[in-house]
């Protein structure tokens, strides 16, 4: 298990505990944290479960795989630390995990 | 002010009827919310169905769009293996199957669209099968497996994907296609060839421009596919994916209008006042291209949802997406912005390898006559796809001679 907290936006925090083996992304949409919208449900394939991670964490969070890194390219408003997250691995060492989400996903 | 305290029914819990449920909550709807399923288990992706669900990959657990607890916790009355018989919009008001009357001040139809099957002798066998729901694709799992045959009638997204599992679960795959290539009304004749190679090199039989005469079985279980030509194709199992009807039953009876499916705005709404339609069963504006039509996919059923619920709730409208589409099979993903409507041209950026074995990476555009990207098709070329669907949405010119030089990034062929 691990806490993560996705921060809205607007600044609304939400801290959810996620099983291991679950997607960031999972994690959100199961506990319907708003501002991730997955269209794709995690087949990497619709960059709208884009996030900020933390930068205390980005190291890790693991490297982005060509396929993301791709598709962020072409994402609004990306940064260094931005990533997809269908493509972030929960596991106990990202326990206490802080991602920010975009304005928009779209 | 909006009122955000009526009650709210929505038929049909499937992707759309799911999301909207939670959505109403995100957005802060107030009232209750009852969802009505006929299937026996709680919204789901169905996507994975024909894919990683199929091979395996992904559990019960994963495909569902929420927990269980969800519903109760966001106090939305998720009512399963529930059927609603009937609607009435003056009186505001479902029947059910069991008789029970549930009053609503807004109705928001997501009834989704059936399978459609073949008239012909034989569909009610047991192992012809369709895969539309959880059910479905457990009987399919079921029929698969090292040693088996799958027959599949109908080479569009769903037979091709399931084709793909079933090479990857040791199956042998025969695909029956009616016209002379596969994908033949949703793919360009590029992509068609692609991917009717890249099956064959992985071992799948096709047999395109062929009729289908019966499903013929021994007792009542169905062994073979008899064809228009009289051969048989001997099988343990045919799944039928010959696409979808919408299910406008409701909707007709409420006095919506329909066409191909329920009429629908920009806020989904019907043309019955308090009555809204999302996802499969829909028609709805294309406002990309000044057209109306039906698109069966999940980025659909979502942005109908957004738009019904944010309706609802007094949000701004959501903006208009452009319609995309995707398919994973063996390593591909198949990538697909847009439609190709008002298209003259199509511009290739890169090409399908020569050898079926080897790595694919290209994409297809189609441009209209003053080169805005009408549609983009896009086989393991994610940043053509993204920039693609830009613009798409942004009507920017792009040039032709650079898109079709893959020495030029995607972020310099706007013109």
């Amino acid at each position: 298990m691990a806490k993560i907290t996705f921060i809205e936006h607007s600044g609304a925090a939400h801290e959810v505990e996620a099983k291991d083996g679950l997607s960031v992304m999972e994690a959100a949409v199961k506990n319907n944290v708003p501002g991730i919208d997955a269209d794709c449900g995690g087949a990497c394939a619709c960059a709208t479960c884009h996030v900020y991670v933390d930068e205390a964490w980005v190291p890790k969070t693991g490297a982005k795989g060509a396929m993301e890194e791709s598709m962020l390219d072409f994402a609004e408003g990306v940064q260094p630390n931005s990533r997809l997250s269908c493509q972030i691995k929960i596991s106990a060492d990202l326990d206490g995990l802080v991602v920010r989400l975009p304005e928009s996903q779209h | 002010m909006i009122q955000t305290s009526g009650r709210i029914v929505i038929v049909g819990a499937g992707h759309a009827g799911g999301t909207v449920a939670a959505l109403l909550r995100q957005y802060g709807w107030q009232g209750p919310i009852t969802l009505l399923g006929d299937e026996p288990i709680a919204p789901y992706q169905r996507p994975p169905l024909s894919k990683a669900w199929l091979k395996g990959e992904a559990d019960a657990e994963s495909l569902a769009l929420k927990p269980l607890s969800f519903y109760a916790e966001a106090g939305i009355d998720l009512r399963l293996d529930t059927q609603a018989t009937s609607a009435d919009a003056n009186q505001k008001v479902v029947a059910l199957a069991s008789g029970e009357q549930i009053g609503f001040d807004h109705l928001i139809l997501a009834t989704g669209a059936a399978a459609r099957k073949l008239p012909i002798a034989g569909g009610d066998l047991r192992g012809v099968l369709s895969l539309r729901t959880a059910a479905d694709a457990e009987a399919l799992k079921a029929a698969l497996g090292p040693g088996k045959t799958l027959a599949v009638v109908g080479g569009g997204y769903v037979g091709l994907e399931a084709a793909a599992s079933a090479r990857a679960l040791g199956a042998e795959v025969v695909v029956i296609e009616r016209e002379a290539r596969i994908l033949a009304r949703v793919a360009g004749a590029v992509l068609s060839d692609f991917f009717q190679s890249y099956h064959a090199a992985r071992g799948v039989t096709f047999i395109c421009a062929a009729g289908v005469e019966a499903f013929e079985g021994v007792g009542d279980q169905f062994a073979g596919v008899r064809l228009a030509d009289g051969r048989l194709i001997a099988a343990d199992a045919a799944l039928v994916g010959v696409g979808a009807s919408p299910n406008i039953g409701l909707a007709r009876q409420m006095g919506c209008a329909c066409g191909q499916g329920v009429i629908i705005d920009l806020n989904a709404m019907t043309s019955v006042a308090d009555v809204y339609a999302i996802g499969d069963c829909t028609e709805r504006p294309l406002p990309l291209y000044g057209v109306q039509g039906r698109l069966e996919s999940v980025p659909n059923a979502l942005e109908q949802a957004k738009q019904a619920a944010a309706h609802l709730c007094g949000r701004p409208a959501p903006a208009p997406e452009a319609p995309w589409f995707w398919s994973d099979q063996y390593d591909l993903k198949l990538q697909i912005a847009g439609l190709p409507l008002h298209a003259v041209r199509a511009v290739m950026r890169g090409a399908p390898p020569e050898n079926p074995m080897d790595p694919a990476r290209f994409a297809i555009f189609h441009l209209d006559a003053e080169n805005h990207v009408q549609a983009v098709e896009a086989i393991n070329a994610p940043a053509e796809f993204m920039m693609g669907r830009q613009v798409l949405s942004s009507r920017k010119a792009v040039s032709p001679e650079k898109l079709a030089d893959m020495s030029i990034s995607m972020k310099e062929v706007a013109v």
